[in-house]
This record gives C-alpha cells, structure tokens and sequence, in this order.
C-alpha cells in the first residue's frame, strides 16, 4: 500500500480522539455527524479525492510517456520553425524559432479579440436599442437579427462569412478588376489594401504634436464640463477633440513631409504589393465572430435597459431630457451597471471561439504553437498544455480589465 | 461509515490503477483477440481513402488494410477503419486506438525517431507538387513569385514549401488550411494562386475539380515523400507482420502471382519463390505468428501490388496516374521488394 491507499478518513478520526470528550458523545456516529465535524471532515475528504485524481492522472500521462520512450521538454521553443505565416505583426521568416512562431500566434489572437470585441459591443449595443425602439420595422429587423445570428454554430457563421469574402469579392486570379479608391486603396479576394505609413527621421515630432492634441481635447473637455455645471449650457466636445487630434498632428507633417511617407499598394505580377494588408481570413473571423457575441450582448444589454425602472426615463423626460441624452446620460449608465459582468462572459466567449480560425487559416495561437509546430515536433503534450495557459491568461487578462471597469461604475456604497 | 469505507476502497482502487502501468501485450495477440483490426486511414482522398456509393471504404491505402486482416485474421472485411486527420494521425496510433497507420504518410527521421513510430518501408513513392489554374499561364514553379500558396496542415508540406522558395530565393504568401477539402475550396475561390500538397493528392483532388482540364500539374517536385505504413515502437513482432504482408503483395506482383491465379499457383508453379509466397514451401508465415497461408490470403482478397495500384489510381481511374517510380524494380521503378526466403 502506498500514501494514495491510505484512508484518507484515518487522520481526522484519530487526531479528533484526542479533543474534548464532548466531541464523542453518542459514538463514532454522533462524532460524525457532528456539524462541526462535518464541516471540517467532508471538505478535506473532497480535496484528498480530488488530489488523488489528479495525482491518478499526472502519474498516468508520466508512466505513458515513459512507456513511449518520449521525454516532457520545451527546447523545441528555441529551434528553427521551418514554416512560413502570412500575417506577421513583427519579423518572422521561416527561420525563426517556434517560440517566435507563437508569439505570432499570440499577437494574432489578441488582434482578433481587441477587434472583435470592439465590434461586437457597437454592434451589440446598436441592435439593443433598435429592438427596444417604438420603431416597429426595426426592432422587428433587430429582433429577427438576434435570433438568426445567435442561433447558428459560431463555426458555420466563420465558414459562411469567409466564403462570402472570397467568393463575392472580385477574383483577381481570374482577371476580376479589384475595387479601388484613388489608386490607394484595393480591394480584391486576396485582402485590403491600404497606404503604409513608414516612419522617417522627425516623426517623433508628430508624435508629440499628437500627444498634445490629446492633452488639449482632455482639457477642452473639462473645461465643457465646468461651464455646463456653472451655466447649464452644453458645448460641443466631440468633433473639437477629433478635429483638434486629425489636424495638429497634419499640420505638423505639413511642415516636414519626409518624417511620414507612405508605401502605396500596386498590382504585381500574382498580388498586390507594397502597401499594409488587411488578410480576408483576419477579416472574415473578426467579422464572423463580432456579428455572432453581439447578438448575446444585445440581449445582456437590452436586459440591461429593461432593468431600469421606467420612472427614470419618464422623470429624464420631464426634465426635458432628449431621447439621445435621457439614454445616453440617464438609462445606460445604470443599465451598464447590470450588463456589464454578463458582458465580460461575452468577451470572454469570443477570445476562446477565435480558436476556431484554424478553419479559414487564420494563424493565431492553435493555427501555430498548436497547429504545425504541434505537428512538426510531434510535443502534443507540451504545446497543448501551452495553448491551454495562454487561453486561459487571455480570459484572465480580459476578466481582470472588465473587474476594474466594472468597479468603476458600479455604485459607490457609503 | 459505509459510506467512508467506499470512498477509501474507490481510493485504493484509484491508486492501483495509477502504479500500474498499462498493460502491453503484444498487439498482434491483441488484433487476433478482438476478432477485428483496426486501421487508421485518412478522412478522405480519393484513391487513397474514401467511401463509394454503399458506404464502404475503398481505396489504395484501405486495400493495404484490408490484405493485413485478411492474413491475419483470415478476413479482408474484419477492419474497423480509424480516421485521421495529418494532425491526430500519431496521437491515434501511439494512444493505441489503432493497430497500424495507413494514411499516406511520409516516412521521415524525425517521425521514425522521435515520435517513436517503426515505418515498415514504402508502398507509394511521392513528391511534393503544385496544381495553378491554366489561365495562369504559368510552366513552373520558379514563375510563382510573390504568389499566395494554399497547404494543407499538419504535414511536412509546410517544411518543404518555406523550404523550397527560400531556396530559390522567391518570395510567396503561405495560406493554410486545415482540411484537404478546404483547401480545395479555396484554391478553386481564386483566394490562392497554387495548391500544394503530395503530387497523388493534387492529382486525386484534380479528379474531383467541375473542370479537371483547366488545372494544370508543375514538372517540379520539390519534395521526396515517401508513404509507407507505421507501427507503435517497440512492437517487432507486430511490425513483421504488417511489412511481410506489403512485402508479399509487391513481390506477388514480381512473380505474377494475382487475385486471380493464386490458387492455381499452389500446384501449377514451380518457380521457388512462388511456392514460398504462397506457403507451399517452407514455413514463413509461422516466423511471423502467423499459418502458411497468410500471404495467399492477402492477394486473394485485394490482389497484387499492381492489381490495387491498378483499380485505384491507375490510368483508368479518374485519377489516372502512371506507375512512375512506383513500377517493379525490372519495369524501371523503385519497387524492389525484400526476398521472401
């Protein structure tokens, strides 16, 4: 018999003889069904049965692998890929190390969340008040939205809006024309492709510019505040902070245009060259899986507004509230305070659903440090249990963010 | 207290179970056991692995399958077929839910050795190619620069193709995808200007192109790919007899011995190494755990080398490759079949 087989019940038992008498009237039986006992006794048997699991299973991958001849390492991190990825948001080429590779595959599932989510939740919110809208075509239109898109596997909405792009987009292959505006943007089956700003001698300088704008949008925005509060009235904020953040930066190129170029996309021989492109797999899975999470946070959201009693939009109303602000400044503030941690869930759902990119060939973290590298090593063991840990420091990351933006709004106690 | 005394007994039982290792008998005991074979295949590709019109599974790598129940449980249809996709191939064969790996499958080192499989020699010689559209006007795969190249993953074509363009030096857009019959629906979408993967694989997903005719193969090869069966390591007896019964089928092929004359062969040949094969003479099938008529068996009920190669990838399939390098060692080929003595 080994530590495992001892019973586990053994220890409290005897460590229990040795308490107060009191603890023992009525035999072992009353011992045990002591509440005190009980309390006690059940929870450390649950964590023994569920270390023993554990441990039944670790032992078990352990004695397989040996079984197998093959060794737990991660040196295969710090060896040559040997494979190509078509986007790469930092230098890759196929000499690079898999670590490398999975940084790719990191950076990738992060572009895809940070995007997504973005989407999703302008979508989400869009389609909660048009289906709460006395507007009957278009909370009917919502409505039906809602239920189309949410009801489908998220799988066949990726493989559907993938083979929409390339399909409906022109073939250039086939001699389609691709779309273009200004002989600086083209479009075609084979992605987007937009001017590239490249960086010169000088560009700090539009940085600062940049910066600056934003300091001064902030103040701007302050000081709108400070006048409403003082004299009630409401000054624009918006298009001064937006037009102030374009043009002080613009004008600071103006004066010294070699700080900024860009590279202009052109037709070559199979594809477009030059230029930054967008992939239509990184388009088709960020579309796919903003269009299917802003389905469910239109329901979180509109549940959201829902729970506001209706006094409050009647009392916003009688104030002399527009619909805009009444909603903007009176309903969502609390209705957030309701959807917001249903709304993390959704986040969450949409960084682990953007595993499923390896359908359309998208490399994120399964398309590489679980995909080819997996298969090129043979690891399985080692790069799922990599997979595992960056999902879940991604949920992780995202839960700690939305912790912290919900604190933020919820209601403050005294 | 029942209740505690069962938990402790689950306990006990739980740790038995984790200090013993698992049990390894021998897989060929095993196969004879179970009544049944259990092969793993590839989920689709015609000539190689696919389902005709009655469900069954039917094949260049199924008929391999087939011939080793027939030898060694006397059954050509007592196979449970296992399909893999490239990636769960050896996760499948090394966790013991198949007894051998059929599912054209390069022979390399780094599988040989470090995933601790045991390839049994080769039963397809192939390469690496590539399929473009004939509008393309392309005639070799040196014009492809800057291209966007659809692969299917999870197989060494990755490796050859960064390989190959770094170098030549030619720049190209690497799109991969997951499934062969994916990757075929975005190569034909216009998404890729070239599809690669194993010449027999472009040339079985040619076949199943509206318009075969307006694909065209490149002459390079950039690859030697090499398709052979495996086993779990460390299992020589099994091992034997999955490589002497392809071993049996090419050299039936050697020796004319088919599906077809293989019974007349028993009295009507002389020819020594015939009466071996068929197990007249000598006694081989008992080297390998098996009776004396384990070979006759597996020609019977799939044919020779040529018979199979003939049926599914042959001229007259939609297919329609020649034998190439895989002809016998006298017609040229790389066939050459360890001596059955």
């Amino acid at each position: 018999m080994t530590s495992v087989t001892t019973d586990p019940a053994q220890d409290p038992r005897m460590s229990g003889a040795s308490k107060p008498p009191s603890l023992f009237d009525g035999g072992l039986q009353g011992f045990l069904r002591r509440k005190e006992v009980r309390a006690v006794l059940y929870q450390i048997l649950a964590v023994t049965v569920l270390f023993a699991a554990f441990a039944w299973m670790g032992n078990n991958v352990v004695i397989n692998l040996k079984a197998l001849g093959k060794d737990f390492s991660y040196e295969f991190l710090g060896q040559a890929s040997n494979y190509d990825i078509n986007q790469r948001p930092i230098e890759y080429d196929s000499q690079s190390t898999h670590g490398r590779a999975m940084l790719i595959g990191i950076i990738n599932t992060g572009l895809v969340a940070f995007v997504g989510i973005i989407f999703a939740s302008v979508i989400g919110l869009l389609v909660a008040i048009a289906r709460l809208s006395p507007n009957w075509l278009l909370s009917r239109l919502a409505y039906a939205f809602t239920e189309f898109v949410r009801n489908v596997p998220v799988l066949l909405h990726i493989l559907l809006v993938y083979g929409v792009v390339i399909t409906v987009l022109p073939n250039q292959r086939e001699g389609e024309e691709p779309f273009t505006l200004f002989d600086r943007v083209i479009l075609s089956n084979r992605g987007l492709f937009i001017p590239k700003p490249e960086m010169h001698q000088g560009a700090g300088y539009l940085f600062i510019a940049f910066l600056a704008a934003c300091a001064l949008a902030y103040l701007w925005r302050r000081y709108a505040k400070v006048r409403q509060e003082q004299e009630g009235k409401t000054l624009p904020v918006l298009l001064p902070s937006l037009g102030l953040i374009i043009l002080l930066p613009f004008l600071m190129w103006l004066t010294s245009p070699d700080s900024l170029t860009f590279s202009i996309p052109e037709q070559g021989r199979f594809n477009v060259k030059h230029g930054l492109r967008l992939l239509p797999e990184f388009f088709a899975l960020t579309l796919a899986l903003a269009i299917y999470t802003s389905a469910f946070i239109a329901e979180v959201i509109r549940a959201g507004i829902l729970s506001v009693s209706k006094g409050q939009k009647e009392a916003a109303g009688a104030l002399g509230f527009s619909r805009l602000y009444a909603l903007r400044l009176i309903i969502l503030p609390q209705a957030l305070r309701v959807a917001i941690p249903p709304i993390t869930n959704q986040y969450l759902n949409l960084t682990k659903n953007s595993s499923l990119a390896i359908a359309i060939g998208y490399q994120d973290i399964v398309g590489t440090i679980g995909g080819i590298t997996l298969n090129q090593t043979g690891r399985e063991m080692e790069c799922m249990i990599l997979v595992l840990l960056l999902y879940l420091s991604f949920s992780l990351f995202i839960s700690f963010l939305m912790n912290i933006y919900n604190r933020s709004i919820a209601l403050v106690e005294r | 207290m029942r209740t505690l005394a069962t938990i402790a007994a689950a306990l006990a039982v739980a740790a038995s179970f984790a200090l013993s290792a698992p049990a390894s008998a021998g897989t060929l005991e095993d196969v004879k056991a179970r009544g049944s074979l259990k092969c793993i295949i590839n989920t689709g590709l015609i000539g190689f692995a696919f389902t005709d019109a009655n469900g069954q599974w039917q094949g260049f790598d199924v008929d391999f399958c087939r011939a080793t129940a027939a030898a060694v449980l006397g059954d050509p249809n007592a196979v449970e077929f296992v399909n893999a996709t490239g990636k769960t191939r050896f996760t499948l064969l090394n966790s013991g839910e198949g007894d051998l790996l059929y599912r054209n499958t390069t022979v390399t080192m780094s599988r040989d050795a470090d995933l601790k499989l045991t390839f049994l020699g080769v039963n397809y010689y192939d390469g690496q190619g590539f399929i473009v559209p004939k509008s393309l006007g392309i005639s070799s795969a040196h014009d492809l620069d800057g291209a966007s190249v659809c692969i299917q993953t999870g197989t060494t074509t990755e490796l050859n193709l960064a390989d190959f363009f770094r170098a030549n030096n030619i720049s190209y857009e690497s799109v991969p995808i997951e499934t062969n019959e994916e990757a075929r629906q975005t190569y034909l979408a216009g998404r890729c200007d070239a599809y690669t993967t194993d010449h027999s694989g472009l040339a079985a997903t040619r076949a199943s192109f509206d318009d075969p005719s307006a694909h065209v193969l490149l002459p390079e090869i950039i690859s030697k790919e090499p398709l052979g069966p495996a086993v779990r390591q460390g299992d020589d007896e099994w091992a034997d007899v999955v490589r002497w019964v392809m071993t049996a089928l090419i050299e039936a092929e050697e020796y004319g011995i088919t599906s077809g004359n293989a019974d007349q062969l028993v009295s009507g040949s002389d020819n020594p190494s015939v009466r071996r094969i068929l197990g007249v003479e000598g006694s081989y099938g008992s080297f390998i755990g098996l009776d004396e008529e384990w070979a006759r068996r597996a020609i019977k009920s799939v044919g020779n080398y040529g018979e199979i190669f003939e049926r599914h990838l042959g001229p007259n399939t939609p297919i329609g490759l020649e034998r190439g390098l895989n002809a016998q060692w006298t017609d040229g080929g790389l066939l050459y079949a360890y001596p059955i003595r």
